[in-house]
């Protein structure tokens, strides 16, 4: 036999790089130790970009892979996908979204990030990329168990996982925590799962340096040091993270910015960072920044000395060009008086308002051309800035409180020229006039506030009647006043009948000025097709200020006011029809069916926790200071028309400028309201034996039956919480739910419990707010209430923890951190009367007589069951582990009547009342 | 599975060729796919040749034989479409598991059959896998590029079905091939891991894509490493690519993965390119001779035939192999790495 030819080997540099991280779209992306820095594109992230969420919210799939595509083109390496927003059905989104991507070659060219903190969100994405992706992220947040399940079926998948430093006990924020729970994660995965070590990127959790706290001080260095240990010691592995957050504090400074990224990169790279997240547009050549720049931000990053962030922020307001405007920053103080005035108001500043317009006034012959002149001058800079979307609703309150400021000055003036000569005309010219009002029976009014602000400082003179407005004062302040136009608001459901009685009256004593409707539960669809028929005249749905601003002016512009009001009836009139006539009827359940269908509960002893304290307990003056780590800011946010989530929109490319400063005054209030004790907090809840009743009642005993106040429901010692039951015809297998379907019923020879509460911190709220409206301060007006608010949320929260832990007690053990209770992550529901699993707002009254909350703590139910002091929460509680939120939907008839009769009421009172919750009936 | 990597190591392991090729042979009727039992059939049974190792199983286990007999180290069972997404053409989803059942057990039957009379020639039985009709990362309608006409789940578990058959019937191995769509293959491979782990069984698993034109492309878009990466989450006993090219086209290919991976390297191309009939034509010969490239470069580890090829086919690799060593292989390091 011949000898053998040996091939010449190409010696395959496959030994060396088997443990490369390895990615893959349509083409490989292999991250070797040579490579340059892995960036990954964030635009396509709901959570990251305003644009993004839109066009998903809009179901316009093709603009959002034109954002897709617009990254790859750019540079991008990866693409990380998300879709994880309360208003989309992520799951869904995610993968009709991948499905179009990976349709695009241009686009599928690249890996996948597939970005979410719902697993089943991550696990339909894997299901539909061919390539390997990177799973973004996971973690020990929820223990072992579920870190190792969720790892072995990504290894399964075929991807590479990013791995947040986050354990059971919360988030790593310092050296140790970082190295202890990335080593654990490592061992973890690469010994129980065998996964493998290359596929494994570390995100090391970045956070801002520079921000005056002293526990921030390390927090880059911290970050770097940690990366550094994480890539010696734990082999193949890669460290990521988001950049732009550690220049946090620098927001609006981007030289500052720019130089502190490429400082951060340069020395986190060299530690061993191979990949995230960096805005490119945000991002100095290290070699460019000044020398003395460069000595400055390192000693921040490296935190090289005690007083590294005093000297870099008194640097940085040298930092020449586009250095942020700054308190010790007073060149603009130095410009013409025109300049200086417009620039206050822009920037609300109200330091030296009084002394520039004195200037002013001193130029003039008439103080009434201080605010005809140099004042409106400003504020159709602010109103165009506005406009344009290059102001935020939170900088416009600010401007109207320097305008206030300095038209309260001038006042004196303009009342003695007119004693001095009676015969000029002494009052200022106004654009319009409006009279804004709260409905009866409603006491929300933030937004209706900031709506009047705004349009003050669009130069229309505002009559706010305040809240809880019954319609006849309304009518005949309109006519005293003699408006040019009315705008009510309202928040809860039976705002919504109260508006349409208003229209309706308006019509009716022959009104032609326009109507505004707004507030949280109004819509275009129930102003075209409720409130707008009502009345001749015209009528308009605006739900935000800025908006307000835009359909005023049409409203009131003489030319063409006529030609806008027609076209305003025609397109509620086409809406009116398109809706009533839209796409399938839905089909329901009847009540009886549903019943049958319902949420069926497998009742086991061992799934009934008996509460440790039964019956009515009262908490007098609570310390809100605990409050402060449970407040949910989101809505916060949305109050001021700000839109992102929180935190994410601190660092937004639109308005992150903005919510930081509003956070940071916010979080100053806070501090005030916390240390002056100007808010009182209440509560008052209460735990009772209960069982279900005719399939919708819950039947509720109070032992001792003298516990309450008055009486009322099924016996002495008896209440009855009426619950309503979904009725839409879903899918084969999904259940018709009632609130009552968490309960054991009676027959079940079980008993169970239920429990109910109330809690207000709006206490001294409206004191504080006049005290600050008699200062001209409507942005602390408003931003006091908007913090009751949270508060109240917070205490709810807050309440529910401690009653699941302490005095219910069936989650003794449970440990949330705050994300997680805002996630609602735990056992039980504490759903609201007023709320789409309840949303029959009469069920408040019983709560109110079985607790004595009125009584007991003096929160007050108004005509249309809003709770007084506004920031107030009340609900119940339901414990089952199987108990979960849900929306009733409509109803048909045949509940309304049954609800009726078992409520003891007639039924065109509860129509009333439920009439937002009935079907239309098919005509 | 030891011996089979030890092997792997020692020499160039022969694959058998053609099974559809083999049996056009034999111009079976409908009847003759029919036999006795599904006599009453309701739809048309002929072309569903996975069928015949139910019905024509002599035939079966005689093209099995000449492959052996060719010097073929590993048979493929007749299962290229036992699953119940190919099966739902003849309404035969029900019958899945007993088809790879059956096949396996014939093939293997065969190989243990050599094997006891050529102790060391050991011969293998690799348990066919195909990439059934439909792809789960693209749309069968230009209009809607987002609608796919399978999904993942109902992939992985049709998959599941014909695992269990060919595991049960007794296969050594099993051979994904003729990946178009690598998302098709992931589903495969989950199946494949989930029973593995369920069934504490450690089978090899070769995968074998298919590289449709002169794009160097997968029909789903992907260039050869991005295939490689993706199906490189699970350990393999080899990957390359099969089918589509003949044996000429396939090489920068295949230099591509052999650059790549440190696993060992299959190659299966078919006989040639269609003639102007849709017929492959290459003479076992010239296929040879167009594969002796990939011995010289020393880029594979397992070859053999898709398409068009023979048992002839087959004998000329088998005398061609033996003149050369097989392609280096690196030692596929355990994942578990003790850094402590």
């Amino acid at each position: 036999m011949k000898e053998k030819l040996t091939p010449i080997p190409s010696e395959p540099e496959v030994q060396r790089d088997a443990h490369y991280l390895k990615l893959s779209g349509l083409e490989p992306l292999v991250i070797t130790p040579e490579s340059n820095f892995v960036n990954v594109g964030e635009r396509t992230n709901v959570a990251g970009s305003r644009q993004f969420l839109r066009l998903i919210k809009e179901g316009n799939y093709e603009a959002a892979l034109e954002i897709a595509r617009h990254q790859v083109e750019g540079g991008a390496q990866i693409i990380d996908i998300n879709m994880d927003d309360g208003l989309i059905d992520g799951k869904e989104a995610m993968v009709k979204f991948l499905n179009l991507v990976v349709a695009e070659p241009d686009i599928a060219r690249v890996p996948i990030m597939i970005d979410s903190s719902k697993w089943e969100i991550i696990e339909a994405g894997l299901e539909v990329v061919q390539g390997k992706c990177v799973v973004n992220s996971i973690s020990l947040k929820e223990g072992e168990e579920e870190f190792l399940r969720q790892a072995k079926l990504i290894r399964r998948f075929g991807a590479a996982v990013i791995i947040m430093a986050f354990d059971e006990v919360g988030q790593a924020d310092n050296y140790e925590r970082r190295i202890e729970i990335a080593k654990r994660s490592y061992d973890l995965l690469v010994n129980q799962v065998k996964f493998p070590p290359e596929d494994i990127i570390f995100d090391l959790n970045i956070f801002p340096v520079a921000t005056g706290m002293d526990e921030h001080k390390r927090n880059a260095l911290d970050f770097i040091e940690a990366t550094a240990w994480v890539r010696k010691n734990l082999p193949y592995c890669s460290v990521s993270g988001g950049v732009s957050n550690v220049s946090f504090s620098f927001r609006g400074n981007n030289p500052v910015r720019e130089a502190m990224h490429s400082v951060f990169l340069y020395h986190a790279i060299r530690a061993g960072m191979n990949m995230g997240i960096v805005n490119p547009a945000l991002l100095e050549v290290y070699d460019d920044i000044p020398d003395e720049l460069l000595t400055h931000v390192e000693d921040v990053i490296l935190n090289r000395r005690e007083d590294a962030t005093e000297r870099l922020l008194a640097f940085a307001e040298n930092v020449v060009g586009k250095a942020r405007e700054s308190k010790a920053d007073l060149s603009w103080r130095e410009d013409p008086l025109q300049d200086r005035i417009t620039r206050a108001l822009v920037k609300g500043i109200d330091q030296y308002i009084e002394a520039d317009v004195e200037e002013a006034r001193q130029s003039v012959k008439r103080p009434i051309e201080v605010i005809e002149g140099h004042l409106m001058t400003g504020m159709n800079v602010v109103g165009d800035l506005f406009g344009s979307g290059k102001m935020f609703l939170p900088q416009v309150v600010k401007s109207a409180r320097v305008m206030k400021k300095a038209v309260a000055y001038l006042l004196p003036y303009i009342e003695e020229e007119k004693k001095l000569q009676p015969e000029l005309e002494g009052s200022r010219q106004h654009a319009g006039k409006i009279l804004l009002a709260t409905v009866k029976g409603d006491v929300h009014d933030i937004g209706k506030n900031i709506v009047g602000v705004v349009l003050a400082c669009n130069n229309y003179d505002i009559v706010d009647l305040g809240v809880m407005v019954p319609p006849e004062k309304i009518i005949q302040r309109a006519r005293e006043e003699d408006v040019d136009i009315i705008g009510l608001s309202g928040l809860i459901t039976p705002s919504l009948d109260e508006m349409v009685f208003l229209a309706r009256e308006m019509e009716r004593q022959a009104f032609k000025v326009p109507l505004l409707i707004g507030g949280a539960t109004t819509s275009k669809a129930h102003t075209a097709v409720k409130i707008d028929p009502q009345y001749s005249a015209a009528v308009a749905h605006v739900n935000d200020a800025s908006r307000a601003v835009t359909v005023v002016g049409d409203l009131l512009q003489k030319e063409s006011s006529e030609r806008y009001k027609k076209n305003l009836k025609t397109d509620y009139e086409e809406f009116r029809d398109k809706f009533l006539k839209r796409g399938k009827q839905k089909e329901y359940r009847s009540l009886k069916e549903a019943r049958e269908n319902k949420y069926h509960i497998a009742w086991k002893a061992s799934d009934i926790f008996v509460p440790r304290s039964l019956g009515v307990q009262v908490i007098e003056d609570f310390d809100l200071r605990k409050l402060e780590a449970f407040i949910d800011w989101n809505p916060f946010f949305r109050s001021w028309d700000l839109h992102g989530k929180f935190p994410g929109i601190l660092e937004d490319e639109v308005v992150g400028d903005q919510a930081r400063e509003l956070y940071e005054d916010a979080r100053k209030m806070l501090k005030q309201l916390l240390a002056e004790k100007r808010l009182k907090a209440k509560a008052i809840f209460g735990l009772f034996p209960a069982n279900a009743v005719n399939d919708d009642d819950i039947e509720v005993s109070v032992p001792g039956g003298a516990d309450t106040a008055t009486k009322a429901g099924a016996g002495d010692n008896r209440f009855v919480f009426r619950t309503l039951r979904q009725q839409l015809r879903k899918r084969e297998g999904v259940p018709n739910m009632a609130l009552a379907d968490f309960v054991a019923p009676k027959a079940s020879g079980l008993q169970d419990y239920v429990g109910c509460f109330c809690v207000s911190t709006g206490f001294g709220t409206q004191a504080l707010a006049r005290e600050y409206e008699q200062k001209l301060d409507d942005y602390n007006a408003i931003m006091v209430k908007a913090l009751a608010d949270r508060l109240a949320e917070a205490l709810a929260e807050y309440l529910h923890m401690e009653v699941r832990k302490v005095h219910w007690g069936y989650a003794a053990g449970e440990h949330l951190d705050n994300e997680a209770l805002i996630g609602e992550a735990y056992r039980g529901i504490r759903p609201a009367p007023g709320y789409p699993a309840c949303p029959d707002h009469l069920e408040k009254r019983t709560i109110w007589e079985l607790l004595g909350v009125k009584e007991r703590i003096g929160v007050e139910l108004t005509d249309s069951l809003a709770m007084w002091p506004a920031a107030s929460v009340s609900g119940y509680y339901f414990a089952h582990p199987e108990a979960r939120y849900f929306g009733l939907g409509k109803i048909t008839e045949d509940q309304l009547a049954d609800y009726a009769g078992r409520k003891g009421i007639a039924l065109e009172e509860a129509r009333r009342w439920l009439a937002p919750n009935l079907a239309e009936t098919v005509k | 599975m030891s011996r089979l990597t030890e092997l792997l190591k020692e020499r160039i392991l022969l694959l058998d060729g053609a099974m559809g090729t083999m049996l056009q042979r034999y111009k079976f009727s409908e009847e003759d796919f029919r036999g006795e039992r599904f006599r009453d059939w309701p739809q048309p049974l002929q072309g569903n040749n996975d069928l015949l190792s139910l019905t024509q199983p002599r035939a079966i286990a005689e093209i099995h034989r000449k492959y052996l007999e060719a010097g073929a180290d590993i048979l493929e069972t007749n299962t290229f479409s036992s699953t119940r997404i190919g099966m739902a053409d003849y309404g035969m989803e029900e019958l899945v598991y007993e088809l790879n059942y059956e096949s396996a057990r014939i093939a293997s039957g065969i190989a243990r059959e050599f094997t006891a009379r050529e102790p060391d020639k050991p011969r293998f039985v690799a348990g066919s896998i195909g990439p059934t009709n439909r792809t789960a990362s693209m749309s069968p309608d230009v209009n809607d590029p987002g609608f796919r006409a399978i999904s993942f789940e109902e992939l992985r578990l049709a998959y599941r079905e014909q695992v269990e058959g060919l595991l049960d019937g007794g296969v050594d191995m099993l051979l994904v091939e003729t990946v178009f769509d690598t998302l098709n293959a992931k589903a495969a491979l989950f199946a494949i891991e989930e029973l593995k782990e369920e069934r504490q069984l450690d089978i090899p698993v070769m995968v074998s894509g298919t590289i449709t034109d002169a794009s160097g492309r997968t029909l789903s878009g992907q260039t050869a490493e991005a295939f490689l990466i993706s199906v490189s989450h699970i350990p393999m006993l080899s990957v390359g690519f099969n089918c589509a090219l003949g044996a000429k086209q396939l090489t920068p290919h295949l230099e591509v993965l052999s650059s790549k991976t440190a696993t060992a390297i299959s190659a299966h191309p078919n006989a040639g390119l269609p003639n102007a009939f849709g017929k492959y034509d290459q003479s076992p010969e010239e296929m040879a001779s167009e594969m002796k490239e990939y011995l010289e470069k020393g880029l594979v580890n397992i070859v053999g035939g898709c398409c068009g090829t023979t048992p002839e086919h087959i004998k000329a690799m088998a005398s061609l192999i033996k003149e050369y060593q097989p392609r280096k292989i690196g030692q596929p390091e355990p994942t578990g790495i003790h850094h402590a």
